[in-house]
């Protein structure tokens, strides 16, 4: 490996986990923010036409993340599809949505506010907020600064996506061990490494493993 | 009179000036003034059902015999033939997420005696959802609805220049496209055409009560906070969004088209700016 090969290596396994970190810090902050019981990143695997978990804070941390449902269903799919933010304040009305959510994930939310993650012309995935206070009522304020952290989600994101493209794309032998010196430190509650299979190594898809594949939810 | 009828009588008179106009032709081109000096929402709507007037959901699907809405025309689908080629076809899946059924509620709301249709152009996937919109829009315009509710958007450019040759193509065929604004600094269609009427939220708990904004791109602002909507299941759902001000502005420009069917989408959009509950000479 040359010095620069190995360089970019780490630089790029290194800004993997420091843009999951970002990513976890802005759904940890916009969950204190709002106040609410928790704040969740779903990106969008395109190839899959799928959300994926990629970030939780709050309830389901360490337990979604990887989980997977339809791109085009449920209220996190309707914002991906359409392009546009929603808060719904009774979600347990829609029973169809409350049964599949207590199915997949054990946790069904009363609320949910939705904003989609864009960068330039794409979308990436939504940033959704679960179970606000609802004591006082909701201002249009409060759905122009969940886009605020939208952009930011949306950026963190976008890193996220370039660095791992990036470690696809360097050479086996640069890649080291899996899970390498530079994943290193503090395991993080509610964010795991997502080795990439070579053989799956065209597939955009992230937090792909078998057994989380399988779970599938119509949030 | 419907829009389609009207519109094939305009293309049958031939004889009619299309690119220049002869001084001899002058007479065969007057129109109705139709604004009066001052226009009032009692000129506007007042005593119409939106009876006549043929409104488009495109959406999610509208569910079918909900009790907040009543009868849907006809119901279609934007899918893929065994060829990938897009075709629309009669759709008995209703709504596949409840959205399209907020938005058909709304305007049901307001304009009880218009006639829906719900095209619906999402639930299959994120993948080809712009191709499928613009198909289903394409199709709503050749039916030659009014009024056309759209609470979507599309950020992807590869799409923008079909979709703006839409959105003018509808401008003169008399189809009023009414579009969700984003609520974020993003660059995103059709709202931001010219040639729609796109829809912003205010805060405020009247339907009827709507504002326009002197500082464009989004236009016009109607009720997007905290409203109970129509949802699966003949249910409801409380919930907050530019897609459901949407329906409101629809609603309410087919009030007018139900009392004034031959306004153009640019007299329309006049009207909605007298009418507008910002403008200072507003007569209720």
């Amino acid at each position: 490996m040359s010095d620069l090969e190995a360089a970019v290596a780490a630089g790029v396994l290194g800004a993997d986990e420091a843009h999951r970190a970002l990513l976890q810090a802005t759904v940890e902050v916009a969950r204190a923010i709002f106040g609410a019981k928790a704040a969740s990143v779903f990106l969008l695997d395109e190839e899959a036409d799928e959300l994926v978990f990629e970030a939780v804070a709050g309830e389901g941390e360490g337990e979604l993340i990887g989980m997977r449902f339809p791109a085009g269903t449920g209220i996190a799919g309707w914002v991906l599809t359409t392009g546009e933010p929603l808060v719904v304040d009774d979600l347990s009305a829609d029973t169809r949505w409350s049964r599949s959510a207590a199915e997949s994930t054990g946790y069904v939310p009363k609320s949910m506010m939705a904003v989609p993650l864009l960068v330039e012309e794409r979308a990436l995935g939504v940033l959704s907020v679960l179970d606000r206070p609802t004591e006082s009522r909701l201002r249009l304020a409060e759905v122009d600064m969940l886009g605020l952290f939208a952009n930011q989600a949306a950026i963190a994101l976008d890193l996220l996506q370039r660095a791992r493209r990036a470690r696809r794309r360097r050479p086996a032998r640069a890649a080291g061990p899996r899970g390498g010196a530079a994943r290193g430190g503090r395991p993080r509650r509610g964010v795991r490494p997502h080795p990439r299979p070579r053989a799956r190594a065209s597939r955009p898809a992230l937090g792909s493993e078998p057994e989380v594949k399988a779970r599938r939810s119509r949030l | 009179m419907s829009a389609a009828i009207e519109l094939h009588e305009h293309e049958e008179e031939e004889e009619l000036p299309a690119w220049s106009l002869p001084a001899e032709a002058v007479d065969r081109i007057r129109v109705p003034v139709t604004l009066p000096e001052q226009v009032t929402r009692e000129w506007a709507w007042g005593g119409s059902t939106g009876a006549g007037v043929r409104v488009c959901i495109l959406d999610s699907g509208v569910e079918l015999e909900h009790p907040l809405i009543g009868r849907v025309e006809r119901s279609v689908a934007v899918v893929r033939d065994e060829n990938g080629e897009l075709q629309v076809v009669d759709d008995t899946e209703g709504d596949l997420c409840g959205h399209g059924t907020a938005c058909a509620g709304v305007v049901r709301s307001l304009a009880p005696d218009v006639e829906l249709t719900s095209v619906r152009v999402l639930g299959a996937g994120y993948k080809g959802g712009g191709e499928t919109m613009l198909g289903g829009l394409a199709w709503a315009i050749e039916e030659g609805f009014q009024v056309v509710n759209m609470s979507l958007s599309t950020t992807r450019t590869k799409y923008v220049e079909r979709l703006h040759e839409l959105a003018d193509h509808a401008y003169f065929k008399r189809v009023l496209l009414v579009a969700s604004a984003h609520n974020m600094p993003v660059e995103s269609f059709p709202w931001r055409f010219a040639s729609v009427v796109s829809v912003g939220s205010h805060e405020e708990t009247d339907g009827l009560t709507f504002y326009y904004n002197p500082t464009p791109p989004v236009e016009f602002f109607g009720r997007g906070l905290d409203l109970d909507l129509a949802w699966l299941d003949g249910g409801s759902i409380r919930a907050t969004g530019n897609s459901f001000a949407t329906p409101h502005i629809a609603g309410i420009c087919a009030l007018i088209l139900g009392k004034h069917p031959d306004l153009t989408p640019f007299q329309l959009k006049s009207v909605l700016y007298q009418t507008a509950s910002n403008a200072k000479e507003t007569a209720e």
